[in-house]
């Protein structure tokens, strides 16, 4: 417990500028997670349990497509696009079989493929923790701003995790494919009577969460150590986030993740030990309060 | 009442076949499988309290196995509290435990209780990490769990522990069960089967779904205080989430609805990872197939669809009787 060290910070704009943005590129990882999570949830009624390991294989994917390739934007792309895929996979193959289950299906499919998917990942790129590096295109001169410090790349996260953000949620609120969506998840049967081919508007949301979950690898890849088994602590702050923000509320997944990240980066100085109990305790204090979340509907 | 005494029975005959074990000098990896065994059966059992009786699917239940075991191995080291004294206050820590985490999640709603208990547990095994002055860390509580005499029993000594494991756990088992077929036990299927009907005749649901909870995780306690006699030591894996993903495992292995199936399901299940070790170190890509294959395939652990189908013909048994003497009657009418 050091919140003098706390105190001391905030009034230094430096150590301000520094912690907002680690802040910002822990929330807006935990966001991008989140938000195919929630959107997932929202959608299909389903809490896809595996969604660490889609982040995870995400890192990895953009690993390999950064050794093959050598472009960092190329393999991020490409990484967003295999976990898409293989989250259709994922969805057709074996989440659509356990819909109408209970809860415990659910949970046992989605705990059998984390468990293979971390063997497999020890299989295909070895248990050692693998490091990207920093790719050269982001090898420039870190940004100065108000006496703070922010690399390059940290900006490009944050901007490019907004932009997407920005994009699905226009998808969601401006397009065609968007008020079928909503539509679907508030009533599905009533959907596909009206000739919508709704399962494959299902895999296609589901695609979508995926691809989310992959482009937060590839955006990680470079900052963070890659071990099997890496997405499993984030999938539990992700929860977090949408138990805050909301279940099926992406407005929410962005507000609730900017507060668990920054409550982590500035937590970190000023109470290190107990940055998880915080974090629990918001999303206790929302429980009690508001149980559908900060920008949830109530459950239907 | 007599369904009562034939429990209490089985119960005693349960007992006396644990005990026989080291009297006919079963080699010390038997012993071994049987006290693993104990230990994480208490887990799947209590976790199918939970799951199969009352619909509440918990996927952060190892976090009372873990808790049952710190608060024992600390208390132990502590070296302020004897044997009995110990097993008391962890069961106490466990159950307090249970009730601060139940009161925040069982009035949640299905999805929603499942990945809080996970979440809750996540903290605790942060906790259990990160804390490393008072647990130790990832090395786990070490230097041993101090067993000091206590009623003349010796718990250093390999077969007291096995006597004393096996009475605490059949006492556990017993438990459950009288739990199970008392009102309190009905209700809580009840409530698994229809809520809102169990709350119009004036259940007080949450009330009763947080005592279930409680009662559940100190059973899991008894369990991880086992474990930690046993190895004499308590690691953080107690409390990961992938002990409560096996718990689960094993309820479906062995069934949900047979009262002993999660125990069954714990053998089946330690056996299947000891096969699968001398084969391969992929056991968890082994057990993720086994998983998929159950759950995809059969629909329902094997042991439920046996019971069903043994239920089913039953029933087509007592139908053919029946079908019988109509045929009789109308013979006998028509003669």
């Amino acid at each position: 417990m050091d919140l003098d060290a706390l105190l001391r910070c905030v009034g230094t704009t430096s150590c301000v500028v520094t912690q907002l943005t680690s802040g910002m590129i822990i929330g807006m990882l935990l966001f991008l997670i989140a938000s195919g999570v929630t959107l997932i949830f929202g959608v299909l009624n389903v809490i896809n349990f595996a969604h660490g390991s889609l982040y995870m294989i995400g890192a990895y994917a953009a690993w390999t497509f950064y050794q093959l390739t050598g472009s960092y934007f190329v393999s991020a792309l490409g990484a967003a696009v295999a976990v898409g895929m293989l989250g259709i996979l994922f969805e057709r193959v074996l989440m659509s079989k356990v819909y109408g289950s209970n809860v415990l299906m659910q949970l046992l499919v989605c705990y059998a493929v984390v468990l293979i998917s971390d063997d497999l990942i020890k299989i295909i790129w070895g248990p050692v923790p693998l490091s990207m590096g920093m790719p050269p295109e982001f090898r420039l001169p870190p940004i100065r701003f108000m006496g703070g410090v922010i690399p390059p790349f940290y900006l490009f996260m944050i901007l490019a995790a907004m932009a997407i953000g920005l994009l699905l949620w226009l998808v969601i609120v401006r397009t065609r494919f968007g008020s079928i969506v909503r539509a679907a998840a508030i009533n599905g049967p009533m959907v596909s009577a009206l000739g919508i081919r709704v399962n494959l508007y299902y895999a296609a949301v589901f695609g979508i969460g995926s691809a989310l979950a992959g482009a937060a690898g590839a955006l990680a890849a470079p900052v963070r150590s890659l071990t099997p088994g890496m997405g499993f602590s984030i999938l539990i702050e992700s929860f977090i986030v949408t138990v805050i923000g909301g279940m099926g509320s992406i407005v929410g997944a962005f507000v609730a993740s900017i507060i668990i990240g920054l409550t982590r980066s500035f937590g970190s100085i000023g109470f290190p030990l107990f940055v998880d109990g915080v974090m629990f305790l918001i999303m206790a204090l929302v429980l009690i309060f508001k149980p559908s979340g900060l920008f949830g509907r109530e459950h239907r | 009442m007599a369904g009562r005494w034939r429990d209490l029975g089985l119960a005693a005959l349960g007992l006396l076949l644990l005990l026989l074990v080291p009297v006919f000098g079963a080699p010390p990896a038997i012993r071994d499988f049987i006290m693993f065994g104990m230990a994480y059966g208490l887990l799947a059992m209590s976790l199918n309290l939970l799951i199969g009786y009352t619909g509440l699917v918990s996927f952060g239940h190892a976090m009372f196995f873990a808790a049952g075991a710190y608060a024992f191995g600390l208390a132990m080291q502590s070296g302020k509290f004897s044997i009995p004294g110990a097993f008391v206050l962890a069961i106490g820590f466990t159950a307090l435990m249970a009730l601060i985490v139940g009161a925040i999640c069982v009035r949640l709603n299905e999805i929603y209780f499942a990945f809080l208990t996970l979440a809750f547990q996540m903290l605790f095994y942060n906790i259990i990490l990160g804390w490393v002055s008072f647990t130790g860390g990832d090395q786990g509580l070490m230097g041993g769990i101090p067993r000091p005499k206590f009623l003349g029993i010796d718990l250093a000594d390999r077969t007291q522990l096995y006597i004393f494991c096996s009475v605490a756990f059949v006492v556990c088992i017993a438990i459950l069960r009288q739990v199970v077929t008392s009102p309190f036990g009905y209700t809580l299927r009840m409530i698994r089967d229809n809520q809102e009907r169990a709350a119009f005749l004036g259940i007080n649901v949450i009330m009763v779904k947080l005592a279930c909870f409680v009662i559940s995780a100190c059973i899991a306690g008894v369990g991880g205080i086992l474990l930690t006699l046993f190895v004499s030591g308590a690691y953080p894996n107690f409390g990961f989430w992938t002990t409560s993903g096996e718990a689960i495992f094993m309820i479906l292995l062995g069934g949900s609805n047979v009262f002993l199936g999660p125990l069954v399901g714990t053998v089946i299940l330690r056996l299947l990872n000891d096969i699968t070790v001398t084969y391969t170190s992929h056991t968890e890509l082994v057990l993720g197939i086994v998983i998929l294959v159950l759950v995809l395939g059969l629909r329902k652990g094997p042991l439920d669809l046996l019971a069903e189908r043994w239920e089913n013909r039953r029933q087509a048994k007592a139908q053919a009787v029946r079908d019988a003497a109509d045929k009789d009657a109308q013979a006998g009418r028509d003669a």
